[in-house]
Formats: C-alpha cells, structure tokens, sequence
C-alpha cells in the first residue's frame, strides 16, 4: 500500500515456521520488498510453553512431556530452507545470547533494512532467543543453552546475500 | 465411583481418552491449552493418536481423514481457531462423518481476548462453512456437565454421522472443579458399511468418503437426506432444564456460565423481591429446544434471556418463542463476566415493559 514505507514483520516460530509457513514461503518467493524478523526460541512462548517446529530433538514441552521425539518432525530450518530462494535479498541467522551475538545481531538487522531500502527484495533475520519460562532453566542457563545447545541445530551465518543488485 | 478435583480443560481431555477416544489432532490457543497437553501425554500412554497440528485448518482436515477412516476423533480449540475449522466443518458434515469439536470460546471478534465469552453462539449453531449442514451443539455449565457432553458428543456423533459440538467458555475450561470421569469406553456403532478402512477386496464393496457431488440431481438428494436427519435429530435430542420447576412468575433462559449465574439470580429474585423466576438452562443450542422453551414460557408475561454475548441468543429466543410472552435481554461481551446483579437488575428493569427488537 506504501511503498515508499519501510515495513518489516516480527514473528515467533509458532507463526512463521507453523501456522504461517505457507505465507512466508509464499511471501519471499514473490520476493516482497520486506524486511522480516523471525524470533525463533524453540517453543510457543505466548500460549504457555508447547513444541513449536522448531523444537529440538529431546527438549521437553508442554505438549511434548517426554522429550521431543522425531516422529512429531524434526527441527524446521526455516532461514535454509528461504535461502534456496535464488531471487530474494538476504537471509541471517544470529542470536541473542551475550553482548557481541546481540552486537552482530544488530548489525545483521540493519544489513535487512538496507537491502530493503535499496530495493533489493526480501530480507530476513532469524535471531535465536531465549524463553527461560517455557523452557524452565535460569535466564542464564538460557542464554548458555542457545549458544552451546540451539546453534547445533541451528547454525548461525548468512544464508544468502544478492549482494545491492535492484530487484526492480 | 470416586471424584477427582481437575481443570475444566483437563477433565475434557481425560473424559474423551476414557470413553475411547482414538485420535486427537490439537494446536495450541489459550483458553484451551491445558486440553491438548493433556492429550499430549494421555494420548500416547494409553496408545492412542496424538497429533499437535501445524494449524487448526490442518488439525480438522486430519480430523476428517481419520474419521472417514472409521476412527473415534476429536479436536479441540477456541474462537478464532474454531473459525478456521469452518471449512472442515461443513466437508465431515459433507461426507457425513462422525467426529467431536471442543470450543472453548474467548472473547472476540478478531483475536479479541482470551477472557471468556459467549460470543460464538452463531459461530457454533449456524456455523461459517458453506452449504445446509447442521452441527449439534451442546452447551454444559460446569466441569461435571462438560465431562458428561464429551461422552454425550462422541454417542451423538457416531448415532447420527455427524460433527457434534461441544461449546463451553473459558471459564468452565479454567475453572479446577471435583468431577467424576467415565470408567468405560463408549460403544461403539458399526462403521464397516462407509468407513474407507482399505478393506475392499475382503468385503468386495468400495467405501468413499467423499463430499462432491457433480450432478445436482444427486446433490440434491444427499441435501434432502441430510435434512432428513438433522429433522430427526431435531425431534430427538433438543433439551432443556428447568431448575425451579415451581416457580411461574417469570424465566430467565441461559446457557452455559451464564446458565449458572442465572440460576443463583432466580433464587435472589425469590429471596429479596417475592418474584418466583425459574432458569431455564439450554442444554441444547442445536437442536435448539423451541418446544420445550414455548411450553416452560408460555403463559408468562416475561422472560429474560441472559448472554455473554450481544443478542445473539436473545434474537434467537425471539425468534422460537414467538409468543405473547416479552422477552428481554440482559448481557456483556468482550471478556467481562455477567453478574448476579445484572440479571437480577435487568429483569426487575425490563419486567411489565414492551418488547424489544434488539439488544442494543
Ligand atoms: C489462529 C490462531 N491460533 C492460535 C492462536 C494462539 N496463539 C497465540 S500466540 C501463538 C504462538 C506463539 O508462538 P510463537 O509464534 O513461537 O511466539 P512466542 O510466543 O514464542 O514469541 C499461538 C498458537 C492464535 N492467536 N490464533
């Protein structure tokens, strides 16, 4: 409606990777001129703690009381899976789990709005983040287990940049 | 037979395990979250399907495949979720397939709020799927009533091949009440004659489940063998309760959390005022219990319908009654509870007036 507006959307991986997955898929393959923020904590956080796609193998939830097992799915790759998207922008995964990742995290997030800025097409952000009270640990557990636990699964680096080529 | 003290949402969960439920397919919403992670553990310990959905429309089409393939099915969720569902909805009422919804409504439209509400009333009754199909819908007001309607909806729906609705709010799915749960599982109805079990070469006919239907001649004629039924579930199983059978001055009519508080509210109005008013409790929303209501009403003055919604029962009740009696309204949406004075205030307000048309 605005193009000249920056826009850009902030979602869980309840949304994203789940309810929403069809959408973002659909939404980067037009490869819509948007910047998007995908705040990925392994679990539906809002609605009081149960497996998201993006749970990983093991980890106990609300609705996963056992530990998670591969028979409901694996972890979702979302950003590699966006990434195999030849025409779109920019795709990160970072995290926000102590000064210098929640440093680059920010530098990332900023290369996303440029891109947009510049006309190049989607962009996207995924930022692993803690949900100490859905996983129950301390916050400072939490901030451990995403640096030492949740970047096994979920890699951190640039997926794809088109590098400032106009998309239209 | 010993009482437990649960969740609303917990004893449901239970309730349908217990009286053998074989799959449910969930996904998550507040206020009925407590249902589905019961579900996750009870589920899967007593060997039974357990499938956390990636969305609601996912969960009733799965819904829809395990029921057409003749298993006991349930999924539950709440306002928003259900209006997804719709479209799901109307293809088991389609293909004519057994299966049980739990709505536990929040406060709307829109993503509203996660209080509790009777807002859904046309959600559930007349439903947003396309076609002439009906949905029973009934309506407990309290954690035993909601227990016993899981097992009521799972024989209904099996009786007459259709979706039966349970419809609740918040409040019963939140409330911790002592409940006493089923000890058996539910018998089960013959499902070999349409259930599509792949069992064609030992039983030698093809069993589809399906809802299209490309010559209207022949789409009409399933449309007038649904109609035959629902007219026969119509006949059947409408219900209602009276709980002061002795009182004739006046009714409040209710159902659900409001039921409960109406019926403290007639005491009130015999106790402090002298007016003998009986609350009469829907237990039924469709079929809706039109004779029995003009019989409860009919040579009362007044009857005032209490909702935690904006009319939606009220127009309803207007509409059935159809009688000399004036019916009044009284409610409140968006999350905020009726209250005892309400109802006492709103009819000893609306008592002698005229009719109204609308609620608001
Ligand atoms: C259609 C619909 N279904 C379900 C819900 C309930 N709901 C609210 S937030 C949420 C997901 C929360 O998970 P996530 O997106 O990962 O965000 P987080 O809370 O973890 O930040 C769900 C399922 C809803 N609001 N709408």
């Amino acid at each position: 409606m605005h193009p000249e507006k920056i826009v850009f959307t902030y979602q869980g991986d309840g949304d994203l990777a789940s309810i929403g997955a069809a959408e973002i898929i659909h939404a980067a393959n037009r490869n819509e001129n948007i910047t998007v923020i995908f705040v990925n904590n392994a679990i539906y956080g809002m609605t009081g703690g149960q497996m998201a796609p993006t749970t990983l193998p093991n980890q106990v939830t609300t609705t996963t009381p056992l530990g998670r097992e591969i028979i409901t799915g694996a972890p979702i790759k979302m950003s590699e899976m966006i990434a195999t998207m030849d025409h779109i922008a920019y795709v990160e995964r970072c995290m926000a789990a102590d000064g210098p990742s929640i440093m680059k995290t920010k530098r990332a997030i900023r290369k996303a709005f440029e891109c947009q800025i510049n006309q190049e097409g989607f962009s996207m952000v995924e930022v692993l983040s803690s949900c100490n009270i859905g996983w129950k640990m301390s916050p400072v557990d939490s901030l451990t287990y995403i640096k030492n636990t949740m970047t096994q699964t979920f890699p951190l680096g640039v997926f794809k940049e088109r590098k400032h080529e106009t998309n239209h | 037979m010993s009482k437990l003290l649960m969740k609303g949402n917990e004893a449901i969960a239970r309730a349908a395990m217990l009286g053998g439920c074989e799959a449910f397919f969930g996904y998550p919403i507040t206020p009925q979250n407590e249902l589905i992670e019961t579900m996750s553990h009870v589920m899967p310990a007593n060997h039974r399907v357990f499938v956390q959905a990636e969305s609601e429309v996912a969960a009733i089409n799965m819904v829809y495949g395990a029921a057409g393939a003749g298993g006991r099915v349930m999924t539950s969720s709440s306002s928003v979720g259900i209006a997804l569902k719709q479209e799901g909805i109307s293809y088991c009422a389609g293909a004519e397939l057994p299966c049980v919804i739990v709505s536990v409504s929040r406060s709307g439209p829109g993503l509203g709020g996660i209080l509790p509400a009777q807002s859904d009333y046309h959600q559930s009754v007349y439903g947003g799927g396309n076609g002439d199909y009906r949905v029973i819908v009934l309506a407990p007001a309290s954690v035993q009533e909601a227990v016993d309607d899981v097992g009521k909806a799972i024989q209904l729906a099996e009786k007459y091949r259709n979706p039966a609705m349970v419809l609740l709010d918040g409040a019963i799915a939140q409330m911790m009440a002592s409940v006493v749960l089923p000890t058996q599982p539910l018998p089960r109805v013959d499902t070999t004659s349409w259930a599509a079990t792949g069992d064609f070469k030992t039983r030698g006919t093809r069993n589809v489940i399906n809802s299209l239907y490309l010559d209207p001649a022949k789409l009409y004629a399933h449309n007038q063998h649904l109609q035959a039924k629902y007219r026969e579930i119509a006949k059947n199983e409408a219900l209602l309760v009276d709980h002061h059978p002795d009182h004739h001055d006046g009714a409040i009519i209710a159902y659900g959390t409001s039921a409960k508080i109406a019926i403290g509210a007639a005491q009130r109005l015999k106790e402090e005022y002298g007016i003998k008013v009986k609350c009469i409790q829907l237990r039924t929303l469709w079929p809706f219990p039109k004779q029995a209501l003009r019989e409860a009403i009919k040579d009362m003055s007044f009857a005032l319908v209490a909702e935690m919604s904006m009319g939606q029962l009220f127009q309803d009740v207007l509409a059935f009654t159809r009688s000399d009696t004036v019916i009044g309204y009284v409610g409140k949406a968006g999350g905020e509870i009726i209250t005892s004075d309400d109802i006492v205030n709103g009819y000893l307000q609306q008592m002698g007036g005229e009719q109204i048309e609308h609620s608001v």
